[in-house]
């Protein structure tokens, strides 16, 4: 019982930490202003980024960074996109998730003569909790990657620099009322883009987390809608860093009620099983959230001295 | 005149495009140390594109600047901030959601090591300068919990937390209750004493008179004059503020009112959080008068209008038009029993900004026989109908049926809407801030359409925060405060003193 | 003259082709980059499109789908929402649609609309359900979109898998029955008077034999047809798109908001869906398989439906350009080796540009007030 309690939390921190990584960017892009759609082609490119970089390097921590970096060059784009030229943010958003994908598995042809799936990177980045050098067998099942230490650090962080810190409270008031911040002498435009920026970097973080971290290749359905479900967890978490977290955690809850389902005797066709975590979510929605408030003013490209 | 010391602000030949149209042509503009200078202008002169210029907001495309008889560059908000200059907008640059003294130091933050917000020096900061101008604000509670005239004073303090000499306020009294202007008079005159110079902007020709010495008058982007202001009329300013012979006054009959058309009867409102905002509250509007509501934003007006036209239900009451109720019902309904609406902000609630002239004229009649024949629409009827009231009403260019209404100028917007309300032939039209952005030639138009209007036997619900109009043009006056109506007088013995007393909640016998 | 240009650059047509043309060239600067000659690449692609009349006959067949949710997407877009449900509501409405056509064999004159209308209303009820969660709990139309594009694949997955219509050695169901298929000539052309008529003329062999040559694309024409009179002609597409442009003004005039939100993702529902089962009565194997992920023909939509600037019959043009590259991209990929993603690159890089070049004429005009004032 103890062991299926701690596998069920080991794959729900597991599922969670790419999801927490993606949303919190989301969570920093919206609250800036910026809506960010592209999530996913920027975790997909972070996870080819990542896989590519690990395999030929050997160091996984290297390869992680490269996925983050690989993310923010994408998201400096959207930047650009919606930012400066004040493009339409869902075009460009989307735009991104064809990019991102395309782009990924060109490179990934491109590196590994052909094949849309990498080899296998030689060292994964390492795990806090591994059940296989526990001592005490009573806590084996639990299993814990860095990459989940790492999520829960940058939601803190995150909620830290936004409520605690000049930088927060202006990339809130950026959200809300962009003008307000601009006639008090902060550039709107810069700080967006570092927020979008940091929103992509984060987004390939995740990436790289599930190439480098729970599978250790590249493949074409590595990353195939974690952005998606990113998306919906900041919205569910009510664009604040810990209600979003709160989201990827539930989600991962649900994949691992998957899984533990799916592996005892229950005679539940799998792909049924598959369904519960987006059903949970609609459901959760329809319960508790109902009509959520985005930041005021996300979505709307800002232009200076427009009466 | 020349470059000196004397004065706090010198603009010179300020020059500004805004797409194709000269927004201001060669503006000159004076500004001694430490007296209360106003800007007068009808709307759309280019009064606040001045200001703009002035804080940094816009570059001019032209022209110079001078502080303190120095020539300086102002690129951008930062370095207005930094030379000494505040200014509080007309739409206040305030985020809700925050506290009062989160607004105040927003973007000039007093932080511990990396960045970490220490409120402690910012709050003892702010406390002083509440302090020594009077000025009684809490600072805990969040913007959106407090009054407009609040709000207000967090913009006057967020420019002198920053250290500003000089003070722009752009049309401040727009919004006030006459008590709370003379309030606002009050802290004016404390930072005149204290040597800040004051700058304000405004089209209202009272406030100059009372508070300012002197007077620079812009006409169509055009510097007209820069005069003493005690050696002037009312009338005088407002004919050099327009160019041309104003009437100051509404030309109107006195009302002949004849049955009840529309009443309401305790009416109870709640709002979204549970709380009442228009509470027990009745009234009624007769045939051939214009009935003003007149009340502080946010006293329930908004709640009453939504519960009135149904998109909001009421938790108790009636809404009667000829007797019939119409609460609670839909929207749709309501306006099947020819209630028309004139909407506060055209742009958010009455007009598709993105679509033609012609679609906008028919937004409340395209499912009426001739528009709508068998579900499809008859665009000859649409054109037909839409040219019929860019004739009646005016409208121009005269050939603007296909063109976006977001290209037309404000005051053209208003005549088409108020066109296609009327067009509806209503019993009941409910005006809400009918005049607000509009230059004084439009404002004469609407005020004229509405008399007449009135005229012609239809009831009017005249809902405005100006209490010159709603002094003006009503026949009957009503004050709401806090949901119920407080008081109601007629026109004769209405006048800015009782009815501001009512608007701030005071008692009609006090 | 100067304002002749800004004129035309303002023309939506203009605009694609300009983010055509940017998407062109970054492709090729890609292509360069890796090693790869464009002009070489360009003219295997223009052939793999042009040189045989059955490439262009499956490239028209291939955009049937994208081109069927382009305008479901293009015409939520026009009532302020996005569908980016699309996906979901077109696997949902193949397997629907697979089931109907295994269980039931009527005469063809009843199979295939059943077949057809069982998909419609399948993806229909899709969106509806999101629309009226919208509508009822406030809850925002992307999440509950991408949810249900996920229940509906595992919806797949399990009917593909289950007792009752998978068939053995396969990873998919059975077909549907033949009384359901809208493919043209279908008895004929295998027939001996067909064989014969094709062996002397090759030409049309060509098209109708080796292909799977059937109406839906007429279907698609005609749908987007219909949808452009919908929007701009009748009474309820003008409150459709008062609703899209300005919520609160249209409720304000009377109109149901929220009625409207439920219609419109019924609509664009029922188009996803058509564009599900008619691919399934259409192109063989007629049948849904195992999905281990998503094949796109929803999200696809989406990037028509941008290209296409929202309008219905843009959705068309934009459908068969996309349809065309995605084909040309696998002969690609065949002859020189170059990745095929480098497709989905240029359309990834079309669309980035389409949401460029709306500001192209404000940039124009911007230069042209400049030099005017000077």
């Amino acid at each position: 019982m103890l062991s299926t309690l701690l596998i069920a939390l080991s794959i729900t921190l597991m599922y969670s930490a790419p999801l927490t990584l993606a949303a919190i960017g989301g969570v920093i892009s919206e609250r800036s202003g910026v809506v960010n759609i592209g999530i996913e082609g920027m975790m997909s490119i972070g996870a080819l980024a990542g896989a590519t970089v690990g395999y030929f390097t050997h160091s996984a921590w290297l390869g992680f960074l490269c996925a983050g970096l690989a993310g923010g060059l994408l998201a400096l784009l959207h930047a650009v996109a919606s930012i400066t030229f004040r493009a339409d943010q869902t075009v460009s958003g989307i735009a991104i998730n064809l990019i991102g994908p395309g782009l990924s598995m060109f490179l990934a042809r491109y590196f590994f003569n052909g094949a849309t799936t990498t080899l296998p990177v030689p060292n994964k980045l390492p795990k806090v909790i591994d059940q296989q050098n526990l001592k005490v067998t009573m806590f084996r099942g639990l299993n814990i990657d860095i990459t989940v230490l790492i999520a829960f650090l940058v939601v803190f962080v995150t909620w830290f620099v936004f409520y605690q810190t000049k930088w927060g409270l202006r990339i809130r008031a950026m959200g809300e009322h962009p003008a307000a911040v601009d006639t008090l002498g902060v550039s709107v435009y810069k700080s967006r883009y570092a927020c979008v920026i940091i929103s992509g970097i984060l987004a390939g973080l995740g990436g790289g987390t599930v190439t480098l971290a729970i599978i250790s290749q590249f493949t074409p359905t590595a990353i195939s809608g974690q952005g998606f479900i990113a998306l919906a967890a900041v919205i569910f978490g009510k664009w604040r860093p810990f209600g979003t977290y709160f989201a990827c955690l539930l989600f991962g809850f649900s994949q691992a009620l998957v899984i533990i389902l799916g592996d005892g005797n229950v005679v539940i066709p799998s792909t049924l099983l598959a369904m519960i975590p987006y059903i949970l979510t609609i459901i959760v929605l329809i319960i508790f959230v109902g009509r959520s408030s985005a930041p005021k003013a996300s979505g709307v490209p800002y232009e200076k001295g427009i009466r | 005149m020349e470059i000196s010391k004397k004065y706090a602000v010198q603009m010179r030949g300020i020059t500004k495009y805004f797409g194709n149209t000269k927004a201001l042509d060669s503006v000159d503009l004076d500004i001694e140390k430490g007296e209360i200078h106003a800007i007068l202008g009808e709307n759309g002169a280019g009064k606040s594109t001045l200001m703009n210029i002035l804080y940094g907001l816009y570059s001019a495309d032209g022209g110079e600047i001078y502080l303190n008889g120095e020539k300086v560059y102002i690129k951008n908000p930062n370095s207005a901030i930094w030379n000494g200059i505040g200014m509080v907008h007309q739409h206040f640059m305030l985020i809700e959601k925050f506290s009062v003294l989160q607004n105040i130091v927003l973007g000039n933050e007093t932080t511990d090591k990396f960045g970490i917000i220490n409120m402690r020096e910012a709050k003892k900061k702010v406390l002083d300068i509440i302090d020594k101008y009077g000025m009684k604000v809490d600072l805990k509670k969040k913007v959106k919990n407090i009054s407009v005239g609040m709000q207000q004073k967090v913009e006057i303090l967020k420019a002198l937390y920053r250290g500003a000499d000089i003070l722009i306020l752009d049309e401040p009294t727009a919004v006030l209750v006459p008590q709370e202007i003379d309030e606002l008079m009050d802290v004016i005159e404390n930072l005149k004493k204290d040597g800040k110079t004051i700058v304000i902007i405004t089209h209202k020709l009272k406030e100059i008179k009372k508070s300012s010495q002197k007077c620079t008058i812009i006409r169509k982007g055009k510097f007209i004059e820069c005069i003493d202001v005690k050696s002037e009329s009312e009338q005088s300013l407002a004919e050099k503020m327009v160019g041309r012979k104003v009437k100051l006054l509404v030309d109107k009959s006195k009302a002949n009112p004849g049955e009840k058309v529309f009443e309401i009867k305790n009416l109870t409102v709640k709002c979204e959080k549970g709380v009442e905002r228009v509470k027990n509250l009745s009234l009624e509007v007769h045939r051939g008068e214009i009935y003003g509501l007149a009340g502080v934003d946010g006293n329930g007006q908004k709640e009453l209008l939504e519960c009135i036209i149904s998109k909001k239900y009421a938790v108790s009451g009636q809404i009667l038009i000829n007797g019939k109720e119409i609460q609670n019902t839909s929207v749709r309904n309501v306006l099947n029993n020819k209630v028309s609406v004139i909407h506060e902000d055209r742009h958010k609630d009455g007009a598709i900004l993105d679509m033609s002239v012609a679609d906008n004229a028919i937004l409340e009649k395209y499912r009426e026989y001739p528009f709508n024949q068998r579900g499809f629409l008859i665009y000859e009827e649409r054109d037909k109908f839409t040219k019929k009231l860019i004739k009646e009403y005016d409208i121009r260019p005269v050939d603007c049926e296909y063109t976006k209404i977001r290209n037309l100028s404000g005051g053209n917007q208003q005549k088409l809407i108020i066109g296609r309300e009327i067009a509806n032939d209503p019993e009941l039209l409910i005006a809400v801030q009918p005049t607000r952005g509009l230059d004084v030639g439009a404002i004469e138009y609407v005020h004229k359409t509405l008399i007449n209007l009135r005229d012609k036997g239809k009831a009017i619900l005249l809902i405005s925060l100006e209490l010159d109009e709603i002094l003006s043009v009503s026949d009957k006056i009503g004050v709401i405060y806090d949901g119920s109506i407080i008081g109601e007088l007629d026109q004769e013995e209405a006048d800015e003193n009782n009815v501001g007393l009512l608007m701030a909640g005071g008692n009609k016998n006090d | 003259m100067t304002k002749s240009i800004a004129n035309f650059l303002k023309k939506p047509f203009i605009c694609t082709c300009i983010a055509v043309f940017f998407g062109c060239l970054v492709a090729c600067l890609i292509l360069l980059i890796t090693g790869y000659s464009p002009a070489m690449s360009l003219a295997v692609m223009f052939n793999a499109i042009f040189s045989r009349p059955k490439f262009i006959v499956n490239i028209i067949l291939k955009s049937t789908p994208i081109i069927l949710t382009g305008i479901s997407v293009a015409f939520a877009f026009k009532s302020g929402l996005f569908n980016i449900g699309s996906e979901g509501q077109y696997i949902f409405s193949t397997v629907i649609s697979t089931i109907v056509g295994i269980v039931f064999d009527f005469h063809p004159i009843i199979q295939i609309p059943l077949v057809v209308f069982s998909g419609v209303f399948a993806g229909a009820l899709l969106g509806g359900i999101v629309g009226f969660l919208k509508a009822k709990f406030g809850i925002h139309e992307v999440i509950t979109s991408i949810m249900f594009n996920w229940i509906a694949l595992y919806f797949c997955n399990f009917i593909a898998n289950s007792q009752m219509f998978h068939k053995p050695e396969s990873d998919g169901t059975y077909s549907i029955n033949p009384s359901g298929f809208t493919l043209l000539m279908y008895d004929w052309k295998f027939s001996d008077d067909g064989v014969r008529f094709f062996k002397q003329n090759p030409f049309w062999g060509d098209i109708i034999l080796k292909t799977d040559f059937n109406v839906n694309f007429l279907v698609a024409v005609f749908a987007s047809i219909l949808m452009w009179v919908f929007v701009y002609r009748t009474r309820k597409g003008y409150e459709l798109r008062v609703t899209g442009l300005n919520p609160i003004a249209a409720e304000n005039a009377g109109i149901n908001v929220n009625k409207n939100i439920i219609y419109t993702m019924i609509i664009a529902g029922a188009l996803s869906g058509l564009a599900g089962s008619l691919s399934i009565t259409g192109t063989s194997s007629h049948n849904v398989h195992v999905l281990s992920t998503f094949e796109n023909n929803g999200f696809n939509g989406l990037s028509v439906a941008l290209i296409a600037g929202s309008s219905p019959i843009g959705c068309i043009f934009a459908g068969l350009m996309f349809s065309a590259f995605i084909y040309a991209g696998q002969t690609l990929q065949f002859k020189t080796g170059a990745p095929s993603e480098i497709v989905n690159i240029m359309i990834g890089v079309i669309v980035f540009f389409v949401a460029l070049v709306k500001i192209i004429p404000i940039i124009v005009n911007r230069f042209l007030e400049k030099r005017g004032n000077a």
